[in-house]
């Protein structure tokens, strides 16, 4: 047996590979439900309640029991909506979700893929992430999902415009799409934050508005359109919708880390190696608790206000960015 | 012989315009002038009060209608089978206090299914009022755009507040719902657009017709709205009512005079005592009951309370459906604070039922001073921390100014009162301009908006609640001592001390508790400045221990039909903001 592993060193590398692969993806998705448990708790916390608090340790087991709720519900379609559709549309929202976390390299010996334009597939999966909702809303021929879907679909389409200009003065600044190397330059030349600090904004608020949460959640904004383009989904189909967009927020906060906030460097990371985790842990749950706390403080903008933000605002702020970086990096390149 | 009502001079200048043959003047026992005016000449008059007038009527308080078919006390009054009686006020008048600010008309109508034009020609607002009277009562007002029912279903036979109509459920036949029934209940809803003159579509574009409601998360209610859409665009819109109603009208005909009490809480159910102000206001002036000034303060001062927690809910709900989610828990909390003052005081939270012909129903408990002030002394940090924190944030204010404005002539053209109209920039409540219970002995301020917009509307509601708790503080630094209800006859449950004394007193106590007390024959209204407008009770005593007829006019009534007019070419979430920026509860519009 040993000797069969011996002779074939590449099956076990790939099989390792693909071990730790499901293992990023498994704790992504643990992660994802347990922050729903995060955000009700840290709403109770910002709101004068408790939050749940009755299911195990500090309430701990209420994802859990949710899970448990909504994988026993009944699998309903509703009889006028577009069936294959219908079916599709939350299993491409979770899917592309736990794809581009894929991307992600989350300590320097882990992470699922190592695409050296990692960043440009991450840019072209967050575009297909429309479909999911679009399709959502069309397929369910109810007059708010079809509300829903076409405002996400506007929003969303606006938004990635300027989320992938945004991004380009790391790129210059690192010379390379890799997600990995723009960590390592990072670690060698301080964080983006500081250089990129334009770039940052723009980038977040394209991110919040592309997996729309608070404040650009019109696409299921509530008290509009019930629950926009999920209205008429239910059972573990809208349980799939639902956790993709933690899946989404986690996502987010580790793409932010990774680019902005130099991944998993940090203190003491060069001398022992095992803090690259933690280090990269503890930046995004700084991310994900931001998130919430915005979903704790602010309205919701009307529906052309943000457009208009967006267009008017953010994209020639990222424009504005881009031609700086480019000039510092030109700038800096006949210098030396 | 002195001709009656002459000392008034709205009707002195109506004998002179249009002759004293016109007229019969009646006189009722809350001194408004009251005419009677012949079916022909009612839009004549109208138009004359409306625009023709110094200091014109400009609003169409209520129009409602009486079955006078088994009245009995009615001499000297015209021949009549029904009254239509309307209602204008002048705010012109009130405010600067010149002349009679409240006028009412009356039309004797006679006649199975009586006909009288519509008054929609003249004031804007007499569509729903005339739809309403149409649908309870049954008389037919020619001319009216859409009568069809409001307050009922579509398919309901009969109409419920004629005499003839059984008011409870044992009278009926037992109600079945079968499948062929409940089709066509729901094919009834079902809406078109034709019938309300609306088109499909353009040459160009197909419109989306929306039902926002009845079941909805921000219509704060059973309140649906069909939305005709242009993209996200409101066209036009149709409000539908009537989901929430329960015949409160009725009701007061067959309960008795104390027994209604509750029923009343239940009307705009986040203004608890509130309700029951005007309603034992009005029975008292039937009575004759003069309230002693401990039982007024003490009204005030619980009626000041419900004023805040029902502020505080359109303040925590409102920013809600601005998508923001937080402050609708610390209005919650604070709202709880109030409720404990009010649960220590009444016995109950939200529908105390607690005031009583002649005064309230016990006095204040022992330590009342204690709650009160830690109440006023915990709120008014706080509100400043709200408008800091919330109202004066600038995506708050991006989305609420300028955002389904309207002006004065607008407001008063669609019967808007309270927070509605005073975010026009008139200074109109009644507790300054018409001072009841005692509110002319009170320090405090109105305050007013100056651009009739979403954001005014919350400021200025944000604002009165600091108003609210510094009247509470004077009620807490000045409260009379003295008795808790009057020593009245008419005083409900009358006072018991000397029951066990002599036979007399123990026989009126008996009788008006098992029978409960019979009010002297006569009409009258009162109106009062509650939590989301003008409400009143306009009573109708026939000498009984049940009312004649009761009839509740509601601002939320008024305000929902004003929604057309204002939204047309705004926004979907637009829309929103301002549905809860009127600040209305549908048991209030429905009653």
């Amino acid at each position: 047996m040993l000797d069969w592993f011996n002779a074939h060193p590449h099956l076990v590398d790939s099989l390792i590979e693909s071990v730790k692969a499901i293992v990023v993806l498994l704790v992504t998705v643990v992660v994802a439900a347990w922050m729903i448990w995060l955000e009700r708790r840290l709403l109770g916390l910002w709101q004068d309640r408790y939050g749940p608090n009755r299911v195990g340790p500090f309430g701990l087991g209420q994802v859990i029991a949710d899970m448990i709720k909504i994988f026993f519900k009944e699998d309903w379609i509703p009889p006028f909506v577009d069936k294959l559709t219908f079916i599709v549309a939350p299993a491409i929202a979770m899917g592309l979700m736990l794809l581009m976390f894929a991307l992600v390299p989350v300590t320097p010996t882990w992470g699922v893929a190592h695409i050296n334009v990692g960043l440009l597939v991450f840019l072209a999966l967050a575009g297909l992430e429309v479909y999911a909702v679009m399709l959502g809303g069309w397929a369910s021929n109810s007059k708010y999902s079809l509300l829903g879907g076409l405002r996400v679909t506007a929003q969303t389409v606006s938004y990635e415009v300027f989320m992938g200009i945004s991004l380009m003065g790391i790129v210059m600044l690192a010379g390379s799409f890799d997600l990995r190397h723009i960590v390592e330059y990072q670690a060698a030349n301080g964080w983006n934050i500081i250089p990129q600090f334009f770039g940052f904004c723009a980038f977040v608020t394209a991110a919040i508005a592309v997996v729309h949460r608070t404040p650009f959640d019109l696409p299921e904004a509530e008290s509009e359109l019930a629950a926009g383009f999920h209205t008429e989904y239910s059972g573990m189909k809208f349980g799939m919708f639902f956790v993709g967009e933690y899946v989404g927020i986690v996502l987010v906060s580790a793409i932010t880390t990774v680019l902005f906030f130099g991944g998993w460097s940090g203190p003491g990371v060069e001398s022992h190696a095992w803090l690259a985790f933690p280090w990269f842990a503890f930046k995004c749950l700084c991310f994900m608790s931001g998130f919430i706390l915005l979903r704790a403080s602010l309205p919701r903008p009307r529906y052309d206000q943000m457009m208009a933000a967006g267009w008017k605002v953010c994209l020639p702020l990222s424009l504005i960015n881009l031609l700086g970086t480019a000039a510092v990096v030109v700038a800096g390149a006949h210098g030396a | 012989m002195t001709v009656p009502g002459l000392d008034n001079e709205v009707v002195r200048d109506l004998y002179a315009r249009f002759g004293e043959a016109t007229f019969v003047y009646q006189a009722t026992r809350d001194g408004m002038p009251t005419l009677w005016v012949g079916a022909e000449r009612i839009l004549e008059v109208l138009r004359y009060l409306k625009g023709g007038i110094s200091k014109p009527y400009k609003m169409l308080y209520d129009l409602t209608a009486v079955d006078e078919r088994l009245r009995k006390h009615r001499q000297g009054l015209p021949d009549a089978d029904f009254t239509v009686v309307y209602q204008l006020l002048s705010v012109d008048r009130d405010m600067s206090r010149a002349g009679t600010p409240d006028i009412r008309l009356k039309v004797a109508l006679k006649g199975e299914f009586p006909h009288l034009p519509t008054a929609t020609t003249v004031y804007a607002n007499a569509d729903w009022y005339e739809r309403e009277v149409w649908d309870l009562f049954g008389i037919v007002f020619d001319g009216h755009p859409h009568l069809r029912r409001i307050l009922l279903p579509p398919r309901w036979v009969g109409h419920p507040l004629r005499k003839e109509h059984p008011a409870r459920a044992t009278e009926f036949d037992p109600f079945v719902l079968d499948q062929m029934r409940q089709d066509l209940d729901q094919e009834a809803l079902l809406f078109k657009p034709e019938d309300w003159g609306m088109k499909k579509g353009t040459e160009d574009e197909d419109y989306m017709f929306l039902n926002f409601g009845p079941n909805h998360p921000a219509a704060h209610g059973a309140f649906r709205i069909v939305l005709q859409l242009d993209g996200e665009e409101i066209v036009d819109c149709v409000p539908d009512i009537g989901y929430h109603h329960r015949g409160a009208e009725k009701m007061g005909e067959r309960q008795s005079w104390h027994s209604y009490i509750p029923y009343t809480d239940r009307i705009d159910y986040l203004g608890g005592v509130m309700n029951n102000l005007p309603y034992v206001m009005t029975v008292e002036k039937l009575a004759g009951i003069t309230v002693p000034p401990r039982a007024q303060t003490i009204r005030i001062m619980m009626s000041e309370f419900f004023r805040i927690t029902s502020h505080l809910l359109f303040y925590g709900t409102y920013l809600q459906d601005l998508g923001a989610m937080s402050p609708v828990f610390y209005a919650f909390v604070d709202r709880q604070k109030a409720y404990d003052v009010i649960e220590a005081v009444t016995g109950f939270r939200m529908h105390p039922a607690w005031y009583r012909i002649g005064g309230v129903a016990h006095d204040l408990p022992q330590g009342w001073e204690r709650l009160v002030k830690e109440f006023v002394e915990h709120l008014p940090p706080r509100l400043d921390e709200y408008q800091k924190a919330a109202a004066e944030n600038s995506m708050v204010v991006s989305r609420l100014r300028g955002v389904a404005a309207y002006d004065t002539a607008q407001a008063l053209e669609w019967g808007t009162t309270g927070g509605g109209l005073r975010a026009t920039g008139v200074a109109y409540d009644l507790r300054k301009a018409r001072p009841y219970m005692g509110y002319e002995n009170f320090d405090f301020e109105i305050p007013v908006g100056h651009k009739g917009d979403g954001y005014d509307r919350l400021m200025l509601r944000i604002e009165e609640m600091r108003q609210s708790v510094r009247i509470i503080k004077q009620c807490l630094e000045n409260m009379p001592s003295g008795p808790y209800k009057a020593d009245h006859p008419l005083s409900t449950p009358p006072p018991k001390d000397r029951t066990l004394k002599d036979i007399e007193t123990l026989i009126t106590h008996f009788l008006q508790v098992s029978w409960g007390p019979v009010i002297p024959a006569g009409e009258a209204t009162t109106m009062v400045e509650a939590t989301k407008g003008i409400n009143s009770y306009y009573l109708t005593s026939d000498g009984s221990t049940m009312s004649y007829r009761t009839r509740i006019r509601t601002p939320s009534f008024a305000h929902l039909q004003q929604i057309p007019s204002v939204i047309q070419g705004q926004m979907v979430a637009d829309l929103i903001a301002y549905i809860a920026s009127i600040d209305f509860v549908m048991a209030d519009v429905d009653r």
